[in-house]
This record gives C-alpha cells, sequence and structure tokens, in this order.
C-alpha cells in the first residue's frame, strides 16, 4: 500500500492505493473518473491516455504509486466553467467520433500533441495519434477534428469541413 | 441551434446527439456500471485448442481471502447450451452450440473452464492461478478444409468428418456445361482469411437477481437486447420471458461481434442467482480475441468462364467455412445465405453453381462480422472478374460495364434463391468514380511510371450488397428461426414532446440523430423535441436490433409509420375540433387545417395537448397519441457502387502506398450526409485493413497467434488514408425513405478494390493473384519471382 496525494482535474485527492493499481484503475474505480476508458492489456489502443504533468500517459502501464504530488487531466477535466474544449468541439462538429470508446484517449493525445505542435500537417497529425486505435471512424474525420481544434486554439475562424 | 434544428431536417448533415456525453466523458459504458454488492468474475481458459478434462481443482482458489465462489461447468448442467437461431441448410442432428462452460472436452484455446468469483476483479484474476486443471490433449483441426479429409481430428461425435451443413445453390449442369465449353476460364483459389472485429470496447455482463420476484437484470454490451432477453430465457434459463430485462448501456462499436448470445451472459445471471449478488464480467482485449467471435475464415475454389469479348457465361464456386469449435448465434446463414446467394455481385451471369461446406474446427466461433458473407461475396467476385479481365488483356472497367445488370432489369432475378434487387444502376456509379479519380490519366502515369521502375497499382470493385434485413417468411425460409421486423412506438406527450422508443439501437452509427431527424419532419415538430429511446427491453417495444445495415430502412421505416398513424389520427381529432370532415383535413408545417380554409387550423401541439387531457373525445376515439409499428420489409434493399484506389508498391521494402482512395455509394436517399460520410469512412477502413493488415492466426497447434493488439494489425491513423466519397442516388422502392444502408457498404466494397490494385501494381512480375493481407513480405517475395 502506499499513500498518494494526485491534484486529478485540479481537486486534490488523498488515497491508499496498492503498490500494483494503475492509474487507469485508481482513476475508474476509486475517483469514479470513467471517461478514462480501457481498450486493451499491452498498451497498444490508446483508450486510456490522460495528461499527467502536461505530458500525455497512457494510464493502463502507469502505476499509481508513481503519480504521488502529480497533476492529472482526464477527459472530464478538459471542458473549463461549462465551455467544450476546441478539442472536444471539433470532434463533434467534425463527425471524429462514431462509439467514442476512444474518444477520450484519443482527444487527451491530440490535447498534449497540439501542445507541442500548435500548426500540424494532416501527415504529422496521423503520427501524432499512432499510439491511439479507433475502430470506427478510419481516423478521417479525426484528422479533420484535430485540424479545427489546432485552427480554433490559434485563434483563427474555424468550421467544420462539408459533406 | 436553432437553424441546426428547424424541419426539413432530413438531408442535412446535422451534428450527433450523442456525441456531448461522449466528447466529455460521460459515456457510461459497461465497464462503468457499478452495483451496491457487485462481484467479479474472471475466467480460466482452455491454454489447449482440445483436450479432455481429467480434473479442475479449485481449493487452493476458493481459499484466497477475497474469493467468494468458484464455479466449473459440471456446476450449471441446468441451464441449456446456448441456442443457434439460424440453423440455415438444415440440419442432420449435428448441431453443437457452447455450454456456458466447457463439461468434460475443451474445444478451442479460450473456452471458458471455471469462473472464479471475488470482492474485486484484482483478487479474482490472482485466484486463477490457483486453479488446477488436468488436460488430456487431444488432436487438433484448424483448417476448415482439412477439417473435412479423412483422419482429420474430430471435434463432436455427431458431425461427422466436421461438417456442420453441406448447402449449394444455383444451377450445377448449367454451370457445368458454361464452363466446359467456355473460350476462357480463368480459376484460382481464394481465402477470405478470418478476422477478429475489435470493438475498442470489449465484451462482458454483468447479472443482478431479485430474489423476491425472481427478476434478473442483464448489462451486456450487445446489438439486439430484446433477441438475448428471448434467447437467454425461453432456449438456456427455461424461464418467462418477462423474467428479465436486459439492457445495453452505451455500446463501444459492435460490428457484429455483439449480436450475439455469449457464455458470459449465462453465467453471471446463474452465478448471482446463486450468490445472490451482482456479477460482473467484462473481458480484457486478450480474452476477446480469444473467445468472442471472429469473421469470415473462407477457402474458396472458384472458376469464372467468359467469351473472349469479355461476356461472363459462368460462375463456379466451392467454399469451406470455418465456423468454429462450435455454432455462434446466426453462423450458418452467415456463410450460407448471407454468402452464397450473393456471389454473382453485380453481373448478369447466366450459369452459377455454388457449394458451401461449413465446417467444425479447433478455433473460437465465426459468425458476422461487418459485412457478415456479402463482403467474402463480393471480394471473391471481383477479384475473379479482375483476374479474367488480366486474362483477356481488358480494360477491369471495360469487363465490368460489359456485364453490369441493365438497369432495365430490375427488380432483379440473379438466379440464387436471394430475393429481388429491389434497385441500381450500376454504370453511372462507375463512371462518376471512373472520373474522379481521373482514371484515363492514371493508366498514362502508370505506364509512364512502370517506363521508370515504379509499380503503381488501380483497383477498382463494384459491389452490391443486401442490406435493410429482412422479409421474416423469406428469412424463415432460409432457416431463421424468429422475425426480422423491427419495432417503433411514437407517442405525444402532454408538452408536446415526441418520444419514439424502439428495438433497434445505436452503438457508434448516429442513429438517435437520424432518427429524431426523420420524425421531425415526418410530424413537422422541431428536432430537438423528438427524444429517441433505445437499448432498454423495459420501455422499448420487442425489435431484433442492429445489424445488417437494417436500423434505418427496416427500424426508420417503422417510425415513419407509427408517425403516420398519429397524423392520421391528430387528423380526426383536429376535424372534430374544427367541426369538418376528416378527409378535408391537411397535415402540413406542424398544423393541421381545413381543406380551403387555412384560417381553421389547429396547431399539432394543440391536438396532442387535446388528445393528452382526454376530456372531450369524439365517440369512439381513446384518449393520447400514441401508436406503434411492427414492420416487416416486403424486401431487403441492395446499396452498391465503384470503388477505385490508387497504391504504390516498392520493390525494394515490399511497402504498399494508398495514395488515393474515391468511393461512389449508393446508398439510396441519404438522411444524414454527415453521419453516412462517417459510415463509409470507417467501413472501408476496415475492408482496407483486411487487404493490408489483418489476420487472426492460429498455428496447428490451434494456438492463436495473434492474440493481443501486439500481433493483431489493426489500423492506426498513419495507416490510412484520406478517403474521397460521393454518390449516385438511386431510391430504394422498399420502403417509405427510399433508404438503402450504409453501415457495412465501405467494407463490402473495399478489401477487393485494395487488392485489385496491389496486384495490378504488381503485374509486371507475373503477378495474377495474392491472398490477403498483402503484407510486405508476400510483396517483397512476390517482386523475386
Amino acid at each position: 500500500m502506499a499513500r498518494i496525494t494526485v491534484t486529478v482535474n485540479g481537486k486534490s485527492h488523498t488515497s491508499d492505493v496498492e503498490d500494483r493499481t494503475l492509474l487507469v484503475h485508481y482513476l475508474r474505480e476509486q475517483l469514479n473518473l470513467t471517461g478514462t476508458h480501457i481498450g486493451c492489456d499491452t498498451s497498444q489502443c490508446g483508450a486510456c491516455v490522460v495528461v499527467v504533468d502536461g505530458n500525455s500517459v497512457k494510464s493502463c502501464t502507469t502505476l499509481a504509486a508513481r503519480c504521488d504530488h502529480a497533476s492529472v487531466t482526464t477527459i472530464e477535466g478538459l471542458a473549463q466553467d461549462g465551455n467544450l474544449h476546441p478539442l472536444q468541439e471539433g470532434f463533434w462538429e467534425c463527425h471524429g467520433l462514431q462509439c467514442g470508446f476512444c474518444t477520450p484517449g484519443m482527444i487527451m493525445s491530440a490535447y498534449d500533441l497540439l501542445q507541442q505542435n500548435p500548426n500540424p500537417s494532416d501527415d504529422e497529425v496521423r503520427h501524432g495519434l499512432e499510439g491511439n486505435l479507433c475502430r470506427c471512424t478510419g481516423y478521417h474525420n479525426i484528422v479533420r477534428a484535430v485540424q479545427y481544434a489546432a485552427a480554433k486554439m490559434r485563434g483563427e475562424e474555424v468550421s467544420a469541413p462539408n459533406v | 441551434m436553432t437553424s441546426e434544428t428547424t424541419t426539413p431536417m432530413i438531408g442535412r448533415a446535422i451534428k450527433r446527439r450523442e456525441d456531448p456525453k461522449l466528447i466529455t466523458g460521460q459515456g457510461n459504458f459497461l465497464d462503468d456500471v457499478k452495483l451496491n454488492g457487485m462481484t467479479h468474475a474472471a475466467v480460466l481458459r482452455s491454454p489447449y485448442a482440445h483436450a479432455r478434462i481429467l480434473s479442475i481443482d479449485t481449493q487452493k482458489a476458493a481459499a484466497l481471502p477475497g474469493v467468494v465462489a468458484v464455479f466449473v461447468g459440471k456446476d450449471l448442467l441446468d441451464v441449456n447450451p446456448l441456442p443457434c437461431a439460424w440453423p440455415a441448410g438444415g440440419f442432420k442432428n449435428n448441431m453443437n452450440t457452447p455450454r456456458a462452460m466447457a463439461v468434460d472436452v475443451v474445444r478451442f484455446v479460450g473456452e471458458a473452464v471455471a469462473v472464479v468469483i471475488a470482492e474485486d476483479r484484482f483478487i479474482a484474476r490472482d485466484a486463477l492461478d490457483l486453479i488446477d486443471v488436468d488436460y488430456e490433449p487431444l488432436a487438433v483441426v484448424v483448417d476448415p478444409e482439412k477439417a473435412t479429409q479423412p483422419g482429420a481430428p474430430q471435434l463432436h461425435e455427431n458431425a461427422p468428418n466436421n461438417v456442420v451443413v453441406e448447402w449449394s445453390a444455383g444451377n450445377r449442369e448449367g454451370t457445368n456445361r458454361a464452363v466446359a465449353s467456355a473460350e476462357v476460364v480463368v480459376k484460382e483459389r481464394i481465402i477470405n482469411q478470418r478476422l477478429m472485429a475489435t470493438p475498442m470496447e470489449t465484451r462482458g455482463s454483468i447479472a443482478r437477481y431479485e430474489s423476491s420476484t425472481n427478476e434478473f437484470t442483464l448489462w451486456t454490451s450487445s446489438q439486439a437486447p430484446h433477441v438475448m432477453r428471448l434467447l437467454l430465457t425461453a432456449f438456456v434459463f427455461g424461464i418467462p420471458e418477462t423474467k428479465l430485462r436486459v439492457i445495453a448501456p452505451n455500446v463501444g462499436g459492435g460490428f457484429g461481434q455483439k449480436i450475439f448470445v455469449y457464455p458470459d451472459m449465462v453465467f453471471c445471471m446463474w452465478i448471482s442467482r446463486k450468490l445472490g449478488r451482482p456479477v460482473k464480467f467484462v473481458e480484457d482485449r486478450s480474452e476477446n480475441f480469444k473467445s468472442s467471435t471472429h469473421g469470415r475464415d473462407h477457402v474458396t475454389d472458384v472458376e469464372l468462364s467468359g467469351t473472349r469479348d469479355g461476356k461472363i457465361t459462368g460462375l463456379r464456386v466451392k467454399t469451406y467455412a470455418g465456423l468454429g469449435a462450435y455454432l455462434s448465434t446466426i453462423a450458418p446463414g452467415v456463410a450460407t445465405t448471407l454468402y452464397g446467394r450473393i456471389v454473382t455481385g453485380v453481373y448478369k451471369i447466366p450459369n452459377v453453381s455454388i457449394d458451401v461446406i461449413a465446417t467444425y474446427t479447433n478455433t473460437a466461433m465465426v459468425d458476422a462480422y461487418r459485412g457478415a458473407g456479402r463482403p467474402e461475396a463480393s471480394y471473391l467476385i471481383e477479384r475473379i472478374v479482375d483476374r479474367f479481365a488480366a486474362e483477356l488483356g481488358m480494360d477491369p472497367a471495360e469487363v465490368r460495364r460489359r456485364n453490369f445488370i441493365p438497369p432495365t432489369e430490375f427488380p432483379y432475378d440473379n438466379g440464387l434463391g436471394l430475393l429481388p434487387y429491389d434497385s441500381g444502376n450500376y454504370a453511372p456509379a462507375l463512371d462518376k468514380a471512373l472520373a474522379n479519380v481521373g482514371y484515363a490519366d492514371l493508366r498514362k502515369e502508370q505506364a509512364t511510371l512502370r517506363a521508370q521502375g515504379r509499380y503503381l497499382g488501380i483497383g477498382i470493385s463494384s459491389y452490391v450488397e443486401i442490406c435493410g434485413v429482412a422479409p421474416t417468411a423469406w428469412a424463415n425460409g432460409q432457416g431463421w428461426g424468429a422475425g426480422l421486423w423491427e419495432s417503433a412506438n411514437v407517442r405525444i406527450h402532454l408538452t408536446g414532446q415526441v418520444v419514439v422508443t424502439t428495438g433497434s439501437l445505436p452503438h457508434g452509427q448516429g442513429v438517435e440523430t437520424t432518427f429524431a431527424q426523420i420524425v421531425a419532419d415526418e410530424l413537422g415538430v422541431p428536432y430537438d423535441s423528438v427524444l429517441i429511446e433505445h437499448s432498454d427491453t423495459a420501455g422499448t417495444p420487442f425489435g431484433y436490433g442492429t445489424y445488417g445495415s437494417r436500423s434505418l430502412a427496416v427500424g426508420g421505416t417503422a417510425m415513419v409509420k407509427s408517425a403516420r398513424k398519429i397524423k392520421e389520427k391528430a387528423k380526426r381529432l383536429a376535424a372534430h375540433l374544427l367541426e369538418a370532415n376528416p378527409e378535408d383535413m391537411i397535415f402540413a408545417d406542424g398544423k393541421i387545417s381545413v381543406k380551403g380554409s387555412p384560417d381553421k387550423s389547429k396547431t399539432f401541439g394543440e391536438i396532442a395537448l387535446y388528445a393528452s387531457v382526454g376530456a372531450s373525445m369524439p365517440e369512439g376515439e381513446e384518449p393520447f397519441l400514441d401508436e406503434t409499428t411492427y414492420y416487416d420489409p416486403p424486401n431487403c434493399t441492395f446499396p452498391f457502387g465503384t470503388h477505385i484506389s490508387v497504391v504504390e508498391v516498392f520493390p525494394d521494402t515490399g511497402a504498399v502506398e494508398v495514395k488515393r482512395y474515391v468511393a461512389v455509394d449508393d446508398v439510396g436517399n441519404i438522411i444524414n450526409p454527415r453521419i453516412v460520410h462517417g459510415q463509409l469512412h470507417g467501413g472501408i477502413a476496415q475492408g482496407m485493413a483486411q487487404a493490408l493488415y489483418e489476420n487472426a492466426v492460429y498455428d496447428d497447434n490451434g494456438q492463436l497467434l495473434t492474440g493481443t493488439l501486439m500481433d493483431y494489425a489493426i489500423p492506426n491513423a498513419s495507416m490510412l488514408p484520406d478517403f474521397e466519397i460521393s454518390h449516385t442516388v438511386t431510391p430504394s422502392p422498399v420502403n417509405p425513405l427510399g433508404v438503402k444502408g450504409a453501415g457495412e457498404a465501405g467494407t463490402i466494397g473495399s478489401a477487393q478494390c485494395i487488392m485489385n490494385a496491389v496486384i495490378d501494381a504488381l503485374s509486371p512480375f507475373g503477378v495474377r493473384h495474392m491472398q490477403m493481407p498483402a503484407t510486405p513480405e508476400k510483396i517483397w517475395h512476390a517482386t523475386r519471382g
């Protein structure tokens, strides 16, 4: 057992966790933040991606105990004051999701990508999201959604592409 | 938002009402459901593909602190094996379906052997390591053709040579004559490899039993909750249907895999009753790969005969279809009716004969996976037609054009016992695709590049499929054991809110949005006033669920019909209030007015309020606007289209780059173009993935070598191109919406499109066929003779 103090979506939590408890299980089971999903058991799918201290991580391969004093942002913490984050808005506007299971991880990975590269090419978006699998969309509209968000975060006028 | 939600809504690319919860982490998928007192199940699965269970020792596991109980197959003999609902082709007492857990013999790697119930999922998993099972390994067969050969290991005593069913269609003698006398015959062995559906959310079940009422509630990630309820109560447990409520929470993708009844549903229910506590089981990914259903697995010998000028005269097909160790819920129908009856594709072929031998093998069960039979059919015909074109040295687009079913021949009977193709006009879709891709210029570019040692390939696929399944009487004739109609109830509450309940349900298709669009238009009410409720057997009328691209064509039509019944009643009530004749009432723009006197009118809301209160109803009328339809379609629908891909292969590395993907899909009328494009994108991606990446591989011992996402290559974003989607529109005459269906079209059109391009690129190396997936290794070898 370890006692950790971790800030999740701006709120501090002090919790006892088993040494083996993974961050994803801590978030889902102990904090009831079930927006972070589990889609595989080998760290391929990226449904569990959250942002820890500014970097995207796969929470299925991060021990909760390692997150003592860390700041974690999950999909639940992305919207501010009732306003969707530009990525959430982009995914909605551009039909960047279908079943929605991969979406939280996809958005959190894209969040990190746009922090590092605010003006990516489509190819850079595709490579930047290599660690996240989606079975529904074929990624076409995910690329559009991330570009929508990138443009909006750069302060540009944006609208969803026509179909 | 106002501009987005004013009628008419049909045809508008509005964004989805499903999305706000999903983009904010409020999805509520199965694994997010938590119940008071809930226990957690972990499953011990067979490491052997075929073995006799000599003994199981669960004592140490049961003694682990936190473990509540351990159960094995023998404990659950008081419930029946899972039913197979589609014994297509007739069975001679050789139907074998799985039990919740194996009893004496395991027949595939991953079959459940024991279940541990514990206070949390981690303890349950720990306890699995403490169970000792003594197995006596038996001989294994994994190949659907080898399974039928003399001396092959036998899976079931009642199924000699492991044959499930031998099924045939068409005209054998005529086809034999056509092939024997043809100017040209091409033949090929074509393998449609085993695939894994891989919804990003795995499957699972949570069961709760109320001892005071003897009632179960089952939460399960399902495409068909009403069917699960029927099969589990009437067939497995032998209890009244009313004793089970099935709820599908948000479903994280299905692609067919979540249509079926599964062992975990049974053991979670059984154990929850035994222990008096809720039981939760959610697969991990490797369990999903090992023990939930797979797709495809066909080995086919095909011969196509024709004339030197490109007319097809005959098609002879023999397919071995692996169905796995047991029969899944609809498996026999997928390998026969949904495949064999549409194997002629978009072509008028005078002589066709097909034999399907479906077999048991020591592998996971095979059942419907996106497209379900039709991708296998379209891959087969489109590959062999391309092979024919190559043999003739004729342009593959031209060969297709010469053999298309002419638009004047619809409704068209292909001679294989299928329903008539409803409508079609295939040449315009081909022409549009050729124009969009710039075909003539591409062929020139291809020649130029070849001269420089670069290998461009252009692949064409013209496809047709069967959607909107299906007229019940026809399906029953195919061996289907239930109905295939769909339900919709529409009612108008006192506040004017429209509530639609249906047996159809989404798992990513956005039909809450699409359904609301059509109901809003039909009733002339605001889109936002229409609520679509689904996925819970309590509160929705019985319906058959979502698969076979049927939600809109069948479920949507049921809604239209209910809405029209409501309008008829509203007209009668308005006539009563306005003291006019019902036949003189006109329903338009949300108002009901008297013909010729537009000032004499009532709004729909006024009528709804009047009917809901019901204080002064006319003689013989009941209060409330509430109408239900059980719509059985008169025919299926037959979407079609042409896809063209451009690839470059690199002989030095064997790599394939998909440079363009142009699709022209005719899915009939389109309700929401953004959603339809999304369905096509995802469908194309899955077919492309079959062509280039995915292969579920068993070794000769029956070990699944692709048991994780490290080994099974579903594509990531950098492995797929942009898609260029457009349409022709040939409305379906089958339903009032004129829709055909879009959920599976992309997959059915795409695998052969990519393979035809890869093989076209490799034609300078003498390549005429290659089995999927076209991996770099295969291509590298192919370019070296």
